[in-house]
Formats: structure tokens, sequence, C-alpha cells
């Protein structure tokens, strides 16, 4: 298959390519950002300051860069893929020199209009990094041992970047998005069974290596994973947060205290209240039917950019958007479950609701590719 | 491997995909069910008994200096005893052991013990208060036999300079039920149990510039209100300190001038208008409002015919007298209604239709010029050229003066005064202005109301001939107001210096009204106006039969005595007021008074002695050589 194929498919104007743009996509994003807008102004006590209104800017410059993203033809962020790579590879080692510190953790660079968390970016560059090598590899060797080893590596070296600096949820969202592009691309079921073995050992030995010399985590991150296992063993010191957030998230009932009522987020029980724990608020505000409602519109997201990329015949774009896809549901799926007591609180953001510059603008590109994804797709004859 | 069968793996790849996040997806929201539906009643409990509680910290009030800056509003450590409940197996016991150690009144013990029984086991029910740093070492030391006993410090406020500023200066006190109404929550402060906020004077006026902002601790507790763990505090922004312009050595001069007599001094500063003193006579002590005042002390205060607590520079009006002829003439001057050369005719009375209007002069000045109309404040003129010019002008020229509105003071009950003219009158009494009110507006009389800070600006105004506005908070938290720039008052320099001139003739001239009052250093020279007024009204039977004087009348009946003056004549710096309520001649009260003051405004704590006229220096050493009054007597933690 080359690409003269497809090319008879392909929109060639500006205005043919916004006639093929993922509007219904767009129409949910913006849902999902206007309960962040709503979110943060209650949670700043009815202010628009100091959260909401520094959103609203954000989220609408990020859209702004979504449509220039999507009307670049996917064939040069195909070719950009590799550059991306290296480039975020070179900023995350360049926090690690000069980074600012940032609760207790090295993950910033300051480009002085938005704080770049290269974690973040990484996470993008890695999904089209892996998306472009099985697009070039022969389909046939996708599941040779040697031929896992690239990708294997591509994976690796962020993420041991990530983990040093440290940020394990990151490291751990970097690997599963690297994972589900592999898997898509067709890497044998065998292989990932033996590394699901593998990751079990791998948590086996990082538990292990507590309190000893080489201890692979922080201190506060076993701290994390054990108050996340019994989280009643300390409710008033590291379990805190999550005990806080559980009330919160459960005394919403049904159809929640209401708008600006809630007394949990509000009164400073969650110290990340605008930020990781905004989902609680929500909970806590409008309810089950409030947090149904969200989960729903995530789901759409979810499902819209699945649709598109199995009705992608270029192998690029599908892959990359099944990768990008996957990464925004491992954002929200762990932030959610994490404030629900079902994971260990590691610090991910609730995408395109939490407040935070660096994760919009980094989720506003990876729409901005499933958009350009979409828009330059050939379309498959099924 | 065809594209076709590779398209329809990665289609199957990606629909295993979709199930598993769908899968997920589906955890998730069985798992807010069973957070929201299932064990929500579980956690709405939880959240209510699982709070955190802010509690404030009241942040350190902004102090008050004099213009020296020497202290005269202060924060000083305030010790406090409380009993914990839980902490004690007997309370009573332990609160009889506390008061063997410290003195604790028999209702405070009574009233400590009710608290006790009443209130949760956990909260400190405060016992005394305002303890010596003695007392309170002792309680420390004690401790062990204790148990139960907190000890707690405090800031409260302290006024070091007792009752010398305690008009300008005011004082705080515990918010009331009233202020706490008022404010309908919207001040969480109020809520702290003893906070204090002011309540009259420069505190009360200034509040929120002294008051600062609180700052918050944040606890959780649980359902009892028990404190289980501080999360954070953040401290409070302590209040700006404010410079006051009052010289403190010129207040305490004042003070101690008046001190058996109700009066008021103000000295103005003509250049930036800076009240250096503002005395109110008697005056009382502010520190006896911090730490409580019994009923009886307060009652006294009340019925004091001086009127301690009234502040009265800014609040006392009074008939300005003859001080208020600068004001008549000027606007007959500028009116065009007199000729400065004009000579009027005065026989000690003046015939409007059937009635007589009298000078205070029973034989008459003869023919006098404006000049002397002032120097010797002759009636007849005023009567005479107030006729002619009509109310009017001059209330319009009094306005001018600065007179009928309230100078912009931060002092509460700063009062404007009264300029009547006709439109007032006829919505006042309902009755049509007659010509003989305006005759005693002519005299300052009647009507006319004026306080003591109006008239030192008034004379300001002539001294100057700019509008000079009284100010009296010089710097916030140590950074200087902008001095104020006055527009000029746009009344003639030639007719000015005419009025200036008969004030000059007051104090100087052979028969000015004033003059033992003079300065008598070269340069120096004062010059003022006397003023007499009238508190009751002389019959004509009385007349006929010899006006009673005033020495030999209730003190109440007197006349009030008054002074306006300012000096150096040629280059005038400050201004000076005097008002003796029921003095007797404003040239024997006041003039004294005011002349003694502008001394020490002038030449500083010790005016050269020559500079006294020569009858009055034996006064003055004999004065110097009493030891000065001892100082007001401190409350009790002063000891500490």
């Amino acid at each position: 298959m080359t690409f003269r194929d497809l090319d008879r498919d392909e929109p060639a104007t500006l205005g043919a390519k916004l006639l093929r743009f993922n509007w219904a996509l767009l129409l949910l994003v913006t849902a999902v950002a206007c309960v962040g807008f709503l979110m943060l102004y209650s949670v700043a006590g009815g202010r628009l300051e100091p959260w909401s209104a520094r959103q609203m800017v954000r989220f609408a410059m990020g859209v702004a860069l979504m449509m220039a993203i999507a009307m670049i033809h996917v064939r040069f962020w195909r070719a950009m893929a590799p550059l991306a790579y290296l480039g975020g590879l070179a900023l995350l080692a360049a926090v690690e020199l000069f980074g600012s510190v940032g609760m207790g953790a090295q993950r910033w660079i300051d480009l002085g209009f938005v704080q770049l968390q290269p974690s973040e970016a990484m996470k993008i560059a890695l999904v089209m990094a892996l998306a472009r090598y099985y697009d070039w590899l022969d389909r046939d060797k996708v599941s040779r041992p040697l031929w896992l080893l690239p990708p294997l590596a591509m994976i690796a070296l962020p993420m041991a970047l990530v983990l040093k600096q440290p940020d394990l949820g990151t490291a751990l969202l970097l690997g599963a998005g690297g994972a589900v592009v592999m898997f898509l691309a067709g890497v044998s079921w065998w292989y990932f069974i033996a590394a699901a073995a593998a990751g079990a050992g791998a948590v086996a030995a990082v538990m292990a290596s507590r309190g000893t010399e080489w201890q692979l985590l922080k201190d506060y991150q076993y701290r994390r994973i054990e108050v996340f296992l019994d989280p009643s063993s300390d409710p008033l010191g590291a379990g805190y947060h999550i005990t806080q957030s559980k009330i919160a998230f459960g005394s919403g009932g049904l159809t929640g205290r209401g708008f600006m009522q809630g007394t949990q987020a509000r009164l400073n029980f969650l110290p990340e209240k605008h930020t990781d724990f905004i989902f609680t608020t929500l909970a806590e505000e409008f309810g089950h039917v409030g947090s149904l409602a969200l989960l729903g519109l995530y789901a759409l997201i979810v499902l819209f950019c699945t649709a598109s990329m199995l009705s992608n015949r270029d192998r690029f774009g599908a892959l990359m958007t099944g990768g990008l896809t996957a990464t925004f549901f491992f954002f929200f799926a762990v932030n959610m479950a994490m404030v629900m007591g079902l994971a260990p609180v590691v610090g991910v953001p609730l995408p395109l609701v939490s407040y935070g510059g660096s994760a919009m603008l980094v989720l506003m590109i990876a729409f901005g590719l499933i958009q350009s994804a979409h828009v330059h797709r050939p379309r498959r004859g099924l | 491997m065809s594209a076709r069968r590779d398209a329809g793996a990665l289609t199957r790849r990606g629909l295993v995909l979709l199930g598993a996040q769908g899968a997920l997806m589906g955890v998730l929201a069985l798992r807010m069910r069973q957070l929201q539906i299932a064990d929500a009643e579980r956690f709405r409990l939880m959240a209510e008994e699982n709070r955190v509680n802010i509690r404030l910290i009241p942040p350190a009030r902004g102090r008050i200096f004099d213009r020296e800056g020497r202290p005269l509003a202060v924060n000083r450590q305030n010790y406090r005893v409380a009993i914990v409940r839980e902490g004690t197996d007997d309370p009573e016991e332990t609160l009889a052991r506390l008061a063997r150690l410290i003195d604790i009144p028999p209702r405070a013990r009574e009233k400590a013990l009710r608290e006790l029984r009443a209130k949760p086991a956990f909260v400190p029910v405060a016992v005394a208060e305002h303890l010596t740093w003695e007392e309170f070492a002792r309680v420390n030391a004690n401790a062990p036999a204790l148990p139960g006993v907190e000890v707690e410090a405090g800031l409260t406020r302290f006024y070091p300079q007792g009752e010398l500023t305690a008009h300008v200066v005011g004082y705080v006190g515990r918010v009331s039920e009233r202020e706490l109404k008022e404010d309908g929550g919207r001040t969480p402060l109020y809520q702290i149990p003893d906070f204090q906020i002011g309540k009259s004077g420069v505190e009360l006026k200034a509040e929120e510039i002294l008051r600062g902002e609180a700052g918050v601790s944040r606890i959780e507790v649980n359902a009892l209100g028990r404190v289980i763990r501080e999360f954070e505090r953040e401290e409070g922004k302590p209040g700006d300190d404010l410079q006051l312009t009052v010289d403190l050595e010129l207040q305490r001069y004042a003070m101690e001038r008046m001190k058996d007599e109700s009066a008021a001094a103000c000295v103005l500063d003509l250049t930036t208008g800076d009240v250096a003193a503002l005395a109110s006579a008697p005056g009382f002590d502010p520190n006896k409002f911090v730490f409580g005042i019994s009923s009886k002390e307060w009652k006294a205060l009340l019925d004091d015919p001086h009127r301690p607590l009234s502040n009265k520079t800014v609040s006392g009006q009074y008939p300005p007298g003859s001080t208020f002829k600068m004001v008549v003439a000027l606007a007959a001057l500028e009116a065009g209604a007199l000729d400065p050369a004009e000579r009027v005719f005065c026989n000690g009375r003046y015939k409007l239709g059937t009635s007589w209007f009298h000078c205070w002069r029973r034989g008459g000045h003869g023919h006098v010029d404006l000049h002397q109309s002032l120097a010797q404040s002759c009636d007849v003129f005023y009567y005479e050229i107030a006729r002619r010019v009509g109310v009017e002008a001059i209330a319009d020229m009094a306005r001018r003066l600065g007179l009928g509105q309230a100078p912009p003071l931060p002092l509460p009950a700063v009062r404007s005064g009264l300029i009547p003219d006709k439109a007032w009158k006829r919505r006042a009494h309902k009755r049509a202005w007659q010509i003989g009110d305006t005759l005693n507006a002519g005299i300052g009389q009647g009507y006319v109301l004026a306080t003591p800070i109006q008239l030192a600006v008034m004379t300001a105004r002539i001294a100057t001939g700019r509008q000079v506005t009284p100010r009296l908070v010089r710097a916030r938290a140590g950074l200087p107001l902008p001095a104020p720039e006055f527009a000029p008052l746009g009344v003639s320099a030639a007719h000015l210096a005419l009025v200036r001139g008969g004030m000059f003739g007051v104090v100087n001239d052979a028969r000015g009204t004033a003059r033992k009052a003079r300065i008598a250093q070269e340069g120096m020279e004062m010059a003022g106006k006397t003023g007499t007024s009238q508190v009751r009204r002389i019959t004509a039977a009385e007349r006929a039969a010899g006006v009673i004087r005033n020495a030999d009348l209730p003190w109440e009946r007197r006349d009030h005595a008054l002074f306006v003056c300012f000096a150096p004549y040629r280059a005038p710096r400050y201004a000076v007021s005097v008002v003796v309520e029921h003095g007797g001649g404003g040239s024997t009260a006041a003039a004294p008074i005011a002349r003694d003051l502008m001394m020490r405004a002038l030449f500083g704590p010790e005016p050269p002695i020559t500079a006294y006229p020569p009858d009055e220096r034996r006064r003055i050493e004999e004065e110097r050589l009493r030891p000065p009054a001892p100082r007001p007597e401190r409350p009790q933690s002063d000891r500490a």
C-alpha cells in the first residue's frame, strides 16, 4: 500500500478539511471543559479568579492550537514523530538538570506563558513515535523478538527519566500508552501476558526494596501505596486525602448538595481541590447524576475517537489515534479511580477539568493530532 | 499479509481495547454508585461530623503616635487565666486554690463556675484577665497544684497618656450586641471572644486602617468541637500605625492649663493645617473603658456637669460672640457696605424700631472706625454694618471661613455648628427672618453657633487668606501623607489686612480688650479677638438695675469665654482657639490660656520669660517652679 493509493480520498482545500473536521468531538471536549470552568468557579468560592477565568483563556488558546494542528496534513506529523520524541527526551533530560522544583518533584520548565511539563508532552511524542515505527515496520515482523526491542527501548527510556523525577503516575501512564500502541499494532498476546507477570514481579521487587539501600521509590510514594491499601491505618495522616475525598464524594448522594453548596472541598479538606481532587467537588455538589454525566461525556469522547480510528485506513493515523485515545482514557480513569479510593494517589489530573496549563496544552495538542488523522484519513472500505 | 487482513486485525484489537475501556468505565460507574447511593448516608454523616474549623487569629492593632512619635495608643501583653473542666477532677477546688494566688472577685468566681458547668468539658473558661507579670508568674510556678488551669497571653490596648489624648485617640472596647447585629456576620473577627474595636475618637473612625487582617488557623474538629489538629496557620496582617498631627507636649500643657475648667482649646499649624493640639477638658482615662469600667464610675462621668466624655473641640457648639465680628466686617467690606475709613458713633445702644440693642460698654465707645471696632469690640458698630450688609452676605462669608460645616476630621460627633440664614429660619422655626435676628448674628449671638475647631479654622483662614483645612493624621504605616495645598479664599487681601490689623489692635493697642495676653517679643506679636457669649437673656429690668456680674451668678449661667488668635502677626504660623465654658469674659478667662499655648507652639516647652508682658512674668515663673502634675494613674497590668 502506498500513499498514492490513498490520495484520491484526501481533502485538498481548507473548506473540505473543515467539512471533514470531527465537530462532534470538539463539542464533547468543549462540554467537558465547561464542566471544568464551572467547578473551578465553585471551588474558588464563587469567583472567576483565580482559576476559572484563566482556565477559559487557556482552553480558548488550546482550541485554536487544536484547529491549527488538525488542518496540517497527518503526513507532516508522521514526519515529525521522531523529532518530537527526541525533543521530548531532551526536555526530560533538561528538567533533570535545571527544572524548577514544584511540590517536591522536579517536573516543570518555565516557558514564560505556561509551565511545560515535559513528561506530559512525552505521552504524545511516545505514541507518535511508536505509531511511526509500526507504520514503517513490515507487518510480518511485528511480533518478532528482535523487532520488539526498539519500541521497548523507546518506552523504557522516557519512563526511566520520569521515574527519576520522581513521578510514578506519569511513568506508568507512559508505559500503558506505549503498550496500547503495541497492542493495536498487533504484537502477540503472549508478550502482554508475559509483561503482566513481569510487572507483578516488579511490584513485588519495588515493595521489597523498601528500607534497603537500593530503595526504588521515595518514602512518600510507599506511604501512598500503603495507605491506599488500607486508608483507615492513618485517617488523619497520609490516608487523609483518600478518606476525605471519599467522604466528599459519598456525601453528594444521588443529586448532590447543589452548585456551590459543597462543604468538604470549600473548607479545604482537600489541598488540591482545584487540580487533582476537583472531581470530588463535582461529585459532592452534583451527586451521582453529575459524576455519571461526566463519566458519560468521557465515554463518548473515547467512543468517537475509537470510531475515528476504526474508520482510518492510514496505519500511522489509526495507531496514533488509538494510542492517544488510550492515553486520554488512562488520564480520567486513573484520576477518578484515585479520588474514589480505587487507585493510589498518584497525582494525575482530571483531563480538561483540573486547573493546569500544561495538561490543557498537551491534551489539546493530542486532540489536534487525532483530528488531523481524522480529517486526512483515507476511509476504509470495509 | 494483505492490507485488508492487517486492517481487520487492527479493528479487532481496537474493539478489544474499547471493550476493556468500557469494562473499566463500568467499574468506575459501579464504584460511584456504591459511594453515592449505597453509602451516601454514612458519608454524609461523616461529612457533618468531621469538619474543618477555621479559627481566626486576631491581628495586632495598629498603634497611634503623636507627631514626634511618642506613643498614644499601644498594645500590651494581657495574661489571662482559664480553667478547662476536663483537666481537673474538682473544678471548684482548683478555682479556690487559684483565688488564693490571684485576686478573683466573688462575682467572677460564681460566673466562672456557672460557665464551667454549662460548657463542654474541654472548653477553656476565662477566670481572670489583665494579670500582672507577678501574678502570671505565681500561677505558672504553682501549675502542678492547679490541674486544668491554662494561662494565655493576648494583646490588649493601652493608652500611656491616659486622659491627655482621650478625646482625640478615643478608646476600644468589646463588640457590642448591637454592633454584632448591624454587622450581620460580615466581619468574622467580631466572633472572636473579647475582640476589641474602636468605640470613640480616631480609634473608631480609623478602625479599618488600625484593625489589620485576621490570620487563620485551620483546625480539624470532631462533632463536639474538640480540636484534633492544626493543618496550617496563616498569620494575620497587623493594622497600620497612625501618626497624628497632635503634639503631645502641647496637648499636655493645654490639658493641665485647663484642668479645673470645662474648656476646649485647638492649635492649628497654618502651613499644613495640622492640628497640633485638640484639648477638651476635663478628660477621662480611656484605659478604664478597655479594662471594663464600673457602673459607678460610668455614672459619675455621665453626671459630671463639665461633661468629661464630650470632645468639646469638635462637638461643643457655642455662640461665637464677638469672635464672629471678623466675619461680619469682612462680609461688609467685600459687599462694599462699609468704607474702611468710615466711623460709626456708639453711645452704648442701638435702636431698631421700638427695641434697643445694647453695647457691652454701657457708656458707649464714641466714634469708632473698623480698627477700633475690633480692638475694643464695639457692638453698636456691628449692629449697624450687619443691618447694612444683611444676613445672607454674612452667612456666605461665614461659610467661606469654614463655619457652618463639619471639618473633615477622623473623629466621631464632629458637629457643623449653625450659620443661620433666611431659608434656615423658615425651615427650622417656620417663621420669617427679622432684622433683629441679623443684628444678633452681627455680634455672634442669637442663632449662630460654632465649635472651637471651627473658630480655629476661621482664624487660620483670616490669617493666611487661604482655605486652610485641619488634618489630624500625619502619616500612615510610617509613610507621611502628602502636605495639603490650600487654595486662596478669594477675599480681597486689602480687606483681610484691615481685619487682621484690627485683631492686632485687640491684643496690642493700649485700649485693646486683650492687652494682657499680648506677646512682648518683637517679631512674634500676636493678633486675636476676644468673645464673650451670653447663655442667658438679660432682661430690661436687670439691665436697669445693673447687669449682674458673672462672678455672682451660678456657674452654669455665666457667660462663655472665647478667644481666637494667630501669631506671629507678620508671618502667621499658628492659629489658636480657646473656649472656656461659663468662664466669664473672653479677655480674662480665655485669652491668657490661648496666649500661653501660642507661646509653647512658637517657642517650645520653655518660652523666654521676656516674651511675656511684664505683669504676667511672675505668674509664669511661679507656674514653672511648681512640680509637674502627677502622671495619670496607670492600670494594674502596667506593673508588668
